[in-house]
């Protein structure tokens, strides 16, 4: 149900209008609306101290449904996003079965309209069962809705298959997102090749394994003209190849997760942060919860991302948020699968970044809203801004208030996440989305 | 950019008695010789006629084996019998692992009987830690794990460069072969480490550590250097280890052929002449005669490789006295002998 929402005070961020004021704004019929057209009996709330922005928009979400509901569901996984301040998750098609046919496309516009107020939008598959093998039917899976294609979990099997699919979808005007990973070199692992693989006795999955991909993939792109979207970047090398094709002016666009930007292949050992390389492997070692494909990359690798994301080499944060049930990663390193539940966490998790002076709010923000909306497209633009008459998806942030990360309380039904315990500082405190309220964390304060 | 509490890393004078032996990373060298002293009275068990004392009577030690292996299973198995424990088998084929039960599930129900230990062998790097973290009673000795560590063997291998050569400090040792894939290898790195021997590293680049190859590595002691040349990596060598080359890497593309190993990484005459006159020759088994070791080196005069599988029974017995006993007794020497 739609509120009217007066948030009084608050410091305004407005990535498509470029603006960062202190201000008031309405929430009125769905819209954002001007303030001193409010009514007398809209709710107040004081956003002193405060900062609104538009909802963050996620390109890269498991919602793990329909399928694997014991992971995920669209319900748990929207109220995970709403907690984590994204009022647009977009899910991807490695589900069972796949995305790879209208029908699916269907169930999850009906699943997620029945969740709440969140938007889920789709990805679909490239390849038909996400086998590499035969081209889904992408006009259709377009008009159904889909907004763009992946054989996420999996990169797109071969270099021909890649070069037909960025023709189709280039013509449909929809990116192919790619999970660069050269099978060729390794498969699955979810540990980077370096002094913490040697130490752990684990087989790594070097950077460039992910490199070779990353070029293969920007060649076709320069082939063919289609939009090339890269999945979940990691590596210094793969920053340096998108930043090259950007020069030569090639539709490639970039997202980095929140993990890779702050945490490090350390954390396998179980050490929630740097440890010296001659430190003894403790039983905390073998860290299933910070297995992730790919993998959690060296220190240098996560400073290049950073740059990489300040400079606007990389165009989005996405969360790649991946729940497992706590029997899937109560296993021995190799069996487990890989991924991090990051959306309940992923806002406290950049503000670090914030924090530490890596990088400004305001294109922290960008990242989050606008940049994920230069790769799906300008139709989404009114889902980046806070100007009158768009939709009402925005996000309240309180920016300095420290939280203690403990999976139990997460939305999500997936725990997975290595940064259990830990004290993170930035925390959503309201997320409303379509003019409804879809997380309140205000508690109580401002009723 | 996240706080959190950093964990606790166990100086390297852990004191004894350890409840678990997961890899000699943290061992120092007076606990390793406080080791082999404990097992050097053990290996006074194995030469008596009636091989058997009561020490461990009343415990439950169980050897769980996930893997294929003789000797190390054994070897355990004989070292608790020895000291009277009653110890079970458990071997991967027929056990709950292949019915589709976790580890952990295994694990739990194991605890729940009340066993004292668990040996544990297994394909996977880490299980041991992993039962060490989720097990809250009961001690896990590792008898090696994926490709990561093997720190019994490693003891059973400085035991015996101890008894041949005494104090370890400044000797050359050097380690010939698959050393990526190998358990043994990591822990021998640690553990004559700590006991101050140099550590030369030979073989095919595809079985080194790429940060050792790139000269990048901070993670492995200064005392380890690379020399993919063995003429030149085993000259003057105090002790020759040879490492056993699985014959399926050559398919999986890591040699281009046995014949090109052989030709550059064999253990032969040869080669065992540029080294210490009277160097030692060792190798964990099972050995490929003929492909890493020549057969008149591994039954020639300078061959441990027997005398190893004996000291393994005593540093077992030794780990499995000090883990279950050690406590409660005046100490490793404490066994009424």
């Amino acid at each position: 149900m739609s509120e009217t929402l007066l948030i009084k005070s608050a410091r305004l961020i407005d990535p498509v209008a470029g603006t960062d004021t202190v201000g008031d704004l309405l929430v009125l019929d769905g819209k954002i609306a001007k303030a001193s057209a409010a009514p007398s009996d809209a709710r107040v709330i004081d956003g002193t101290g405060l900062v609104l922005t538009p909802g963050f928009i996620d390109l890269h979400t498991h919602l793990r449904e329909p399928g694997q509901e014991d992971k995920e569901s669209i319900k748990s996984g929207t109220a995970a996003g709403a907690r984590g301040g994204f009022t647009t998750l977009c899910c991807m098609p490695n589900t069972v079965p796949a995305i790879d046919n209208s029908t699916v496309v269907d169930f999850i516009k009906q699943q997620a309209l029945e969740a709440g107020p969140i938007r889920v939008l789709a990805f679909g598959a490239v390849s038909r069962g996400r086998e590499g093998k035969e081209l889904t039917d992408m006009e259709e899976l377009a008009r159904a809705g889909v907004v763009g294609f992946t054989d996420d979990g999996s990169p797109v099997a071969t270099g021909h298959l890649m070069q037909s699919a960025l023709l189709y979808a280039g013509q449909l005007g929809l990116p192919i997102m790619d999970h660069c990973e050269d099978y060729s070199i390794v498969k699955g692992l979810g540990i980077n090749e370096g002094w913490v693989s040697d130490r752990l006795g684990l087989a790594g999955y070097p950077s460039a394994a992910e490199e070779s991909i990353v070029a293969r993939d920007i060649a076709l792109c320069e082939l063919t003209g289609g939009h090339f979207h890269v999945a979940h970047l990691s590596t210094a090398g793969s920053a340096d190849l998108v930043r090259q094709a950007k020069a030569k002016g090639l539709r490639v666009t970039a997202e980095v997760t929140p993990h890779h930007l702050t945490l490090s292949e350390e954390w396998v050992l179980g050490t929630h942060g740097h440890v010296e390389p001659d430190a003894v492997v403790t039983t905390a070692a073998y860290e299933t919860r910070a297995k992730v494909s790919p993998p959690l990359r060296s220190l240098s690798d996560q400073a290049a991302l950073i740059e990489a994301l300040r400079d606007g080499t990389i165009d989005a944060i996405a969360t790649d948020h991946a729940p497992h049930t706590y029997g899937d990663k109560a296993t021995p390193f190799d069996e487990a699968p890989n991924g991090i539940s990051v959306l309940d966490t992923a806002f406290g998790m950049l503000m670090g970044l914030v924090h530490a002076g890596e990088i400004d709010l305001p294109t922290l923000v960008q990242r989050l809203t606008a940049g994920p909306v230069s790769v799906l497209g300008e139709r989404f633009i009114e889902l980046a801004t806070l100007a009158e008459g768009t939709p009402a998806d925005l996000v309240l942030l309180a920016p300095d208030e420290e939280w203690q990360v403990d999976p139990k309380a997460f939305a999500s039904k997936g725990r997975n996440t290595p940064l259990d315990g830990d004290t993170l500082r930035g925390r959503v405190k309201l997320t409303i989305a379509g003019g409804e309220i879809a997380y309140d964390g205000l508690d109580g304060l401002n009723a | 950019m996240t706080t959190g509490t950093m964990p606790t890393v166990e100086a390297k004078t852990a004191t004894m008695p350890r409840r678990h032996v997961l890899d000699l990373d943290d061992f120092n060298k007076a606990e390793i010789e406080t080791i082999l002293d404990s097992a050097e009275a053990m290996r006074g068990v194995l030469g008596r006629d009636i091989k058997k004392v009561p020490a461990l009577r009343g415990k439950v030690v169980l050897v769980m084996f996930l893997e294929a292996s003789t000797r190390t299973r054994v070897s355990f198995e004989q070292a608790g019998k020895m000291l009277s424990a009653d110890v079970i088998n458990i071997s991967g084929s027929g056990s709950s692992a292949e019915k589709g039960e976790s580890l952990l599930n295994t694990a739990l129900t194991l605890q729940a009987m009340h066993a004292d230990l668990i040996v544990i062998r297994s394909p996977q790097s880490g299980a041991p830690y992993f039962l060490a973290r989720n097990l809250d009673s009961v001690s896990v000795i590792n008898a090696g794990d994926g490709t990561h560590a093997h720190p019994t063997q490693a003891l059973l291998d400085l035991m015996t460069m101890r008894r041949h050569i005494g104090d370890m400090a400044g000797k050359k040792v050097v380690i010939i072969g698959d050393v990526l894939h190998s358990r043994v290898a990591r822990s021998d790195i640690y553990g004559l480490a700590a006991v101050g021997a140099n550590v030369v590293l030979s073989g095919p680049p595809t079985m080194i550590p790429l940060e050792l190859l790139r000269g990048t590595s901070e993670h492995f002691p200064d005392s380890v250097t690379v020399e993919p040349n063995l003429d030149k990596a085993i000259e003057d060598a105090d002790v020759v280890m040879a490492l056993r080359i699985q014959k399926e890497r050559a398919a999986g593309g890591l040699l281009p052929s046995m014949r090109e190993y052989t030709r550059r990484w064999q253990v032969t005459d040869a080669r065992l002449a540029r080294a210490k006159p009277g160097a030692l020759v060792m190798h964990p088994g099972p050995m490929n005669e003929g492909i890493e070791i020549s057969s008149s080196i591994a039954h020639g005069p300078g061959s441990q490789i027997e005398e190893q599988v004996t000291n393994g029974v005593a540093i077992r017995m030794a780990l499995l006295y000090q883990t279950l006993a050690g406590a409660a007794h005046a100490g490793p020497m404490g066994v009424e002998l």
